[in-house]
């Protein structure tokens, strides 16, 4: 490449980095820099001096016994999220493209009402669902009384099965776009050849649907991994004795609840790190199978 | 590879030379007499009656400062920590009086969000026959950052027709309350024992004074965490023994806060709760209403009654405010003896006032358990801005959850909670 044409480049290029140096490059400096400080409400306020801890808030966090529980569970909760919006995103997906347009009307429509559903109040209703004496799930079960957000594995499972609720429509529309945007002369061309619909399923499709599953697993890893609002509403703020915490309602409660800026920042930083960490490990092992994104 | 070095460096240099944003302490402010005095309250299920009374305050206020008036906004109990925390960190947002919680007065303190007006109550005449123990709980470091506005004190609620079909008598000691609770439990096993919960701390913190234990020590000037104690311990068993299948089970209990510890009294499924002189409009119109009676929570002796949480709110003047001295007389005016009777006719909050208190409590016989409660002595939380985090951190709440659950021994537990306490106060 020619150095003017490297020029012309950086400059098609300087507004879009200039909106991501202004949206994400800012915070994420002004993240990392409150990490490194005892920054709490006083602080702030202007009632004490900032002192420089340098990685004391990394210390307080990683030598902590809970942080480690809490990042076990997360990682295992937010797998499990993954797994189960992939899964079953893609079987209604594959539903979508074998039914009728009426049933696929209707199976698009109750998946975009899900979709469309509010965290706060889709949370709130699963609750009303699920509660132990009213709920029409132990009504219909006859287990009235029988809460549901008591036990440490019961109130996971319920929260993740909201999680993938309202998470699969996603999937399977953008799976359901992909499927369709297969050549019909490719399909074809495979069943002349005599290859059966297994075949044709593994080796045909998947590897062109190969680019946007890669874009919605990373998303829901993303998505999954930073569950906020179904663990603070469902558990009631991290379940019985916080057996139900994930790090992001770990990081709430323990920094920004109780005021601790520099370690609720610090928090902040790992979950990044983490974050990238996941996703460019992922890049990096489908770059290694010989597919780009 | 040097230019690497050289922008790690750089960068190592932008970091440690930067600190993070930080608004200036609110300057002391002018003193202005006459524009708009803004004020914070909490709103209210029934903020009606309280409006009212506010109003007329207002409207008095208003009618003896020509020039003067007054905006009263009503914010949410459940966002206050983020309204006061954006209010300290800019001024200008934020109100000249405003009413809060007397457990959140150390971290506003040391946010440096209110101001001293120990010498404004010392300097007005109906100050002196404030209540010397409810007075202390405004105070910090011997200076006083609030007018307690009302007080909140929780006693022994229990279903009449129930006690009476049973023939039991209401408990006369603290150790009672599990084996009566267990029995009615027995006869009537659609019915909670006791109605008490694994949030409820205040509920809880009754047992560990009653038997001697404290939540924390003062060491020098610092805290230090006695929820291990052996007294403490002895409280934390006798209260989490309720929290169990024969009695409350840790499935429908172990959850549950104060409010909703009263909701399954007031759903008429429990046979006893610990209920606040605050809770009895919502528990007058439910499924209890004219079959209860309320006794003060007994303490381990016979005839003793436990130390109860002095509850309350107090209503304190704001550190950036432009206007003192208005702000300072304004407080006068609502939290004066007239408009504490007139809140309590409105909405049944106990004066703080020794002759307005005494008034109330002989015309209505309701609140004697409470005025007994409130006479024997209450207590408090430890005095310091960690007592915030250790709040927000759900120290205590885990503690009863852990035993509650079965998924530690007191103990364990209480050796948790008071490290976790520890590191809160050295912070």
């Amino acid at each position: 490449m020619r150095a003017g044409q490297g020029r012309a480049a950086y400059a098609y290029l300087a507004p879009a980095l200039l909106v991501l140096i202004g949206l994400l490059g800012y915070p994420v400096y002004q993240l990392v820099l409150i990490s490194l400080h005892d920054y709490g409400q006083e602080q702030v306020s202007g009632g004490a001096p900032v002192e420089f801890l340098g990685l004391g808030n990394y210390r307080a966090l990683l030598g902590g016994e809970q942080f480690w529980t809490v990042l076990t569970q997360t990682v295992g909760f937010a797998a499990v999220c993954v797994g189960g919006t992939l899964l079953v995103g893609a079987a209604l997906a594959v539903l979508a493209t074998r039914v009728r347009p009426w049933a696929r009307t209707v199976l698009f429509l109750a998946a975009l009402g899900a979709w469309a559903t509010p965290a706060v109040a889709g949370s709130t209703i699963w609750l009303f669902l699920f509660d132990a004496n009213l709920g029409f799930v132990n009504e219909v079960l006859g287990t009235t009384g029988f809460s549901w957000t008591y036990g440490r594995w019961t109130a996971f499972g319920l929260v993740a099965a909201q999680v993938i609720w309202c998470s699969f429509p996603f999937v399977m529309i953008t799976l359901y776009a992909g499927i369709r945007a297969i050549p019909a002369e490719v399909l074809e061309a495979a069943a002349l050849d005599g290859a059966s619909t297994r075949r044709i399923a593994l080796s045909v499709m998947l590897p062109l649907l190969r680019p946007i599953l890669l874009v919605v697993t990373i998303q829901s890893i993303i998505w999954d991994f930073k569950v906020f609002t179904q663990i603070y509403i469902m558990t009631g703020g991290g379940g019985i004795a916080g057996r139900n915490l994930v790090l992001n309602v770990y990081a709430y409660q323990q920094a920004f609840a109780a005021s601790e800026y520099g370690l609720g920042a610090a928090i902040g930083v790992v979950m990044t790190a983490l974050l990238l960490l996941f996703t460019l490990g992922y890049l990096r092992a489908l770059r290694r199978s010989g597919e780009a994104l | 590879m040097r230019l690497r070095h050289l922008v790690f460096a750089a960068a190592v240099a932008l970091v440690a030379a930067c600190a993070p944003v930080q608004s200036g302490p609110a300057d002391a402010g002018g003193d202005e007499r006459s524009g708009q005095l803004r004020v914070w309250l909490f709103d209210e299920v029934n903020r009606d009656a309280k409006d009212a009374v506010v109003r007329a305050a207002v409207a008095e206020f208003e009618g003896s400062h020509p020039g003067v008036t007054v905006d009263v906004q009503y914010i949410q109990v459940q966002t206050r920590a983020e309204r006061f925390k954006a209010a300290f960190s800019d001024p200008k947002s934020a109100p000249d009086v405003a009413e809060f919680g007397n457990t959140d007065l150390a971290g506003f303190v040391a946010a440096g969000g209110f101001a001293d007006v120990s010498a404004d109550v010392a300097g007005w005449a109906e100050g002196k026959d404030l209540l010397p123990s409810v007075l202390d709980t405004a105070r910090v470091d011997g200076k006083l950052y609030g007018v307690p506005w009302f007080v909140g004190v929780r006693a022994l609620y229990y279903r009449t027709d129930v006690f009476a079909e049973l023939g039991v008598e209401p408990p006369a000691t603290l150790g009672e309350i599990a084996p009566l609770a267990r029995r009615i439990r027995a006869a009537k096993p659609d019915m909670l024992g006791i109605s008490v919960g694994g949030k409820y701390v205040y509920g809880a913190l009754p047992f560990v004074w009653a038997n001697g234990g404290d939540i924390a020590k003062r060491d020098g000037a610092a805290f230090v965490s006695t929820v291990d104690s052996a007294e403490a311990k002895a409280g934390w068993a006798q209260y989490t023994e309720l929290l169990s299948d024969d009695i409350c089970p840790p499935q429908a209990c172990a959850g549950n806060g104060g409010d909703a510890s009263v909701e399954a009294f007031r759903a008429g499924k429990a046979a006893m709760t610990i209920g606040g002189d605050f809770n009895r409009k919502s528990v007058d119109a439910s499924a209890a209403a004219g079959k209860y009676a309320v006794v003060p929570l007994p303490g381990t002796t016979e005839g003793s009654i436990a130390p109860a949480f002095a509850g309350g709110n107090l209503l304190g003047v704001l550190s950036g405010t432009g206007r003192r001295t208005l702000a300072a007389e304004f407080v006068q005016v609502l939290a004066g003896k007239k408009y504490q009777r007139e809140m309590y006719e409105a909405m049944g909050n106990l004066p703080t006032f020794a002759d307005v208190q005494r008034e109330v409590a002989e015309s209505d016989a309701f609140l004697a358990p409470f005025i007994a409660t409130l006479e024997n002595g209450t207590r408090f939380v430890p005095v310091t801005p960690a007592w915030a985090k250790i709040d927000a951190q759900a120290v205590l709440p885990t503690l009863i959850q852990q035993v509650a659950t079965g998924a530690q021994d007191v103990d364990t537990a209480a050796a948790a909670a008071a490290e976790a306490m520890n590191a809160a106060f050295a912070s």
